[in-house]
């Protein structure tokens, strides 16, 4: 409790308000497609909110607009207070970064890993020399988590999907980003490193005081990561609160469906009994 | 008729090429009784998809056979002539549905053309008058809402069904012809959990339907395994770690991979009360192109003993629940 408390005070990074986006096609016959609608909520400094629904709820639509990447049809998103539209779009991805779905593809497979991070500094306002970067980097791995020799002057192939993710986080790290928008981080990595990842978002939380948007559509990680989580349905946030009340008590019928479809490791479905 | 659906007699499967040659399966025994859905579970880089392949009988171009046998309802598969083995087995006694097949289907032909298609080769004889038309279509048609889709799906193209839909459609085309075991390698990795959930109902309708008698479904995920199978294999590099029902194997895992394996999954229970951490296993699958000797799990392994490293355990059968493990941990807490 003491918790939720402490990030009410250190207030809001990023605030959400009746956001939409319609996507539209064809030129005389126009088809509407809501992507999203009328979705509104905060971000509080060291916060971990969870994004839950089916596929094609809109969840990505959200978090592609919170980084600039698509254009809202309307509505505000504000981060620290100012319009995200009124920053310079490198001193915003300074404050804003994300991890995706697939780490694979989110490196370039033909340089070492050790590219990648480097080119993380060209986002940052200090010009460093080549040994303050690497001590940067060799701290960042370190409070990550991952050994440094065990990384460094390896190509992406060589590394686990759980290395590879976490080694993104770490890039955003260095950049020194204070809201992470991870966009089912989790889903194309093996489940015995998959822990590896959340554990490293909730210390990261705790210790350094990072937001994170957290999407998913495993009703169970965002159980075990988030504080607060928001269903989405089609295009609309059905049901938010704190996740140990919309898990235990859910209210709208179609987080009840969702829970439902969650297997559980302990217990069988009644149908497949 | 034999015995069993199934024979895997120590059979070892190596990727050969420029980059080495990789222990990919090493040694993999298993036997699957009729009317059993036995699930295979494991890290990825453990074998589970190689073992599918092989015991397929359709082994990618790298991959080679080097030794032990596969029996499919009393046919080695490997010594039979191809033609016999397409005829015989592929086309009657077993299906194979691969990684990703949902992309399999052609995206500029309707399904029931894609379905014609599949009949000609089946049968040999194209598909050309309306009455056969809508005899197939009828059959298909039936056949599909074993699976929870409904006739209208047939006139579609594929980008027109969501990913869920086009999984269970391409397992309802490799069951149109009833075969009695049904090879099935991660078809839920990329949906969602309500796909999946139908999926998985879909899998075991098509059982109680009586269309397929056994499968041998691979998944790394634990949980989805769980509500479907009955016996479960657990890979770890190539080498089965634990066999057993899978009930005992969840609740009560032998081998230090297993409980691992369940210490990263499972966090809740099924009233949302937290019961503990998640924890990872620590360091990563080893190189297969130079397996670890000994166990192959010893460097990873948090009971590890001087034996481990140097000699390979072996299988040991506990007292209850059909299980085994092949851990030195076992071995000698039996010979005391």
């Amino acid at each position: 409790m003491e918790d939720k408390q402490k990030t009410v005070d250190t207030g809001i990074v990023l605030e959400c308000e009746d956001l939409t986006k319609l996507y539209t096609s064809g030129l005389i016959r126009t088809k509407t497609v809501v992507g999203a609608r009328n979705v509104t909520f905060d971000i509080k400094r060291g916060e971990i909110i969870s994004l839950a629904g089916e596929s094609g709820s809109g969840k990505s639509t959200v978090g592609k607009m919170i980084l600039r990447l698509i254009k809202p049809t309307s509505g505000d998103i504000a981060l620290n207070g100012r319009s995200i539209f009124s920053y310079d779009i490198r001193e915003y991805y300074r404050q804003v970064q994300a991890v995706f779905q697939d780490p694979y593809s989110a490196f370039n497979p033909f340089y070492k890993v050790d590219h990648l991070l480097d080119r993380a500094f060209g986002l940052r306002e200090d010009n460093l020399d080549r040994d303050e970067r690497s001590k940067i980097i060799q701290s960042t791995l370190e409070s990550i988590g991952l050994n440094p020799c065990e990384v460094l002057g390896r190509y992406p192939h060589e590394l686990s999907g759980g290395q590879m993710q976490r080694l993104l986080i770490g890039r955003s790290l260095l950049i020194g980003s204070r809201l992470l928008i991870a966009d089912e981080p989790t889903s194309m990595i093996d489940a015995s490193t998959r822990a590896s990842v959340l554990n490293l978002l909730l210390s990261l939380k705790k210790d350094k005081g990072l937001s994170v948007l957290f999407i998913t559509h495993d009703i169970g990680q965002a159980q075990y990561i988030s504080e607060r989580v928001l269903v989405m349905k089609q295009g609309e946030v059905v049901e938010q609160g704190p996740v140990d009340e919309v898990f235990t008590r859910p209210k709208h019928p179609y987080t009840k469906e969702l829970l439902a479809a969650v297997p559980s490791l302990y217990q069988k479905w009644d149908e497949c009994a | 008729m034999a015995k069993h659906i199934l024979e895997v007699e120590d059979l070892r499967g190596y990727y050969r090429g420029t980059f080495g040659v990789v222990h990919a399966v090493d040694g993999v025994s298993l036997t699957l009784d009729r009317g059993v859905i036995m699930g295979i579970a494991g890290e990825s880089g453990g074998g589970k998809s190689t073992l599918a392949q092989l015991v397929s009988g359709s082994p990618p171009p790298l991959l080679h056979l080097e030794g032990g046998r596969v029996i499919v309802d009393g046919i080695d598969i490997y010594s039979v002539d191809p033609e016999e083995l397409r005829t015989e087995v592929k086309c009657k006694r077993m299906s194979y549905v691969p990684q990703a097949s949902m992309e399999s289907l052609n995206p500029v032909k309707r399904i029931r053309d894609f379905i014609f298609d599949v009949v000609a080769q089946r049968t040999g004889k194209r598909v050309s008058s309306s009455e056969q038309k809508s005899e197939v279509l009828d059959m298909a048609a039936n056949h599909i809402k074993t699976l929870g889709l409904e006739r209208a799906v047939l006139d579609r193209y594929p980008h027109e069904l969501s990913g869920g839909m086009k999984q269970r459609l391409v397992i309802a085309i490799s069951t149109l012809w009833n075969p009695k075991l049904l090879i099935i390698d991660e078809p839920t990795s990329a949906l969602d959990v309500t796909s999946q959930k139908r999926m998985i109902e879909a899998l075991l309708n098509l059982k109680r339907a009586g269309i397929i008698e056994s499968m041998l479904y691979i998944s790394h995920d634990l949980t989805s395994l769980r509500q479907l199978c009955g016996q479960c294999i657990i890979m770890y590099a190539g080498k089965i770690v634990e066999t057993g029902d899978m009930d005992a194997t969840i609740d009560d895992p032998l081998h230090p991979y297993s409980r691992l394996l369940t210490a990263a999954i499972a966090s809740y229970d099924s009233k949302g009360k937290r019961q503990r951490d998640l924890k990872s296993i620590p360091g990563s699958p080893p190189d297969l192109r130079d397996p670890p000797t000994g166990c192959r799990f010893h460097p990873r392994c948090p009971y590890v003993m001087d034996i481990c490293k140097t000699k390979e355990p072996p299988m040991v059968m506990a007292a209850k629940g059909n299980c085994g493990a092949s851990c030195w941990l076992m071995a000698s807490e039996s010979g005391k």
